[in-house]
């Protein structure tokens, strides 16, 4: 469940383009009128996913989350992540902007192939998660050889 | 109350052309912020996943606070888009930063893509009374 997810910063002046919203204006803007009337439907984590040959490779922009808060677990071709960020904990102060997410997060995504579920390798730098997934073999495939007589 | 929230504010376009203008390709991004202010200093939190420190430019002059971060591109060489989500690019934000702050002690730390910057208040200067000198 979501409890504040990545929003645009907000500002009744000056419509700040926010990766997100740009983002939602590249796939919908003709659909759903000007830019800055959308209020972004967001999920997090944003991901990035890319292959090659034998793998793919899966990056998740979770800042300000550590690494044993994280759950990532893999089944098929499923990749889940969970897990949650808190909000910074200050006493008798008063808040000038709050638009950083916090709150707990789960979401899972299917790949468009099965992985090899005991070689995945997950690896957490600079509030990015970046997982490598090898395909497993029979998504790998097998060349067939061609008999002649 | 209301001076609170306004010692802070976004720079709307009065910021001089060499300070907008990016200095590489690329999209840019504003980053969601958390600004705070407590007893003697204001907090500001900022979301920069894949900005190193060293690709961290923090900037104050004349009373704005720039944050301009370099996002490295972590894409394996070779691979094939499946789902794009974010894009690479620069995070950029500037803020107008109130007189009181003691720009000489200003703390920026950068952990796990989350710059945390403690700008400390300056302490309000002794009331002085002044003496008027009768002739």
């Amino acid at each position: 469940m979501y409890v504040r997810t990545f929003r645009s910063p907000q500002n009744p002046w000056l419509p700040e383009p926010s990766r997100l919203l740009q983002d939602m204006e590249r796939l919908f803007g003709a659909v759903w009128g000007p830019p800055g009337e959308v209020e972004p439907a967001g999920v997090f984590p944003p991901l990035d996913v890319t292959r090659d040959a034998g793998h793919f490779y899966v990056r998740a922009e979770l800042p300000g989350v550590s690494a044993d808060e994280l759950r990532i677990s893999v089944d098929k071709n499923k990749l889940s992540l969970a897990g949650s960020r808190s909000a910074p904990q200050a006493e008798g102060v008063s808040y000038h902007r709050r638009e950083r997410a916090a709150g707990e997060f789960d979401r899972t995504i299917a790949l468009p192939a099965e992985v090899d579920v005991e070689a995945v390798q997950a690896h957490y730098e600079d509030g990015v998660l970046a997982i490598t997934l090898p395909l497993s073999d029979s998504a790998k495939g097998r060349r067939i050889q061609v008999q002649t007589t | 109350m209301k001076d609170n929230g306004e010692q802070l504010q976004k720079v709307a376009g009065s910021e001089p052309a060499e300070v907008v203008e990016g200095t590489r390709p690329g999209p840019r991004h504003a980053p969601a912020v958390d600004i705070f202010e407590g007893g003697d200093a204001i907090t500001l939190l900022a979301d920069m996943p894949g900005v190193r420190s060293e690709d961290l430019r923090i900037d104050l002059r004349e009373g704005t606070l720039t944050l301009e971060g370099e996002v490295r591109d972590l894409r394996p060489e070779g691979a094939v888009e499946v789902l794009r989500e974010y894009a690479r690019g620069t995070y950029f934000r500037q803020f107008r930063l109130a007189e009181t702050i003691d720009q000489e002690h200003i703390d920026a730390k950068l952990t796990d893509g989350v710059l945390t910057l403690v700008l400390p208040k300056t302490k309000a200067p002794a009331p002085r009374r002044i003496a008027v000198q009768s002739a």
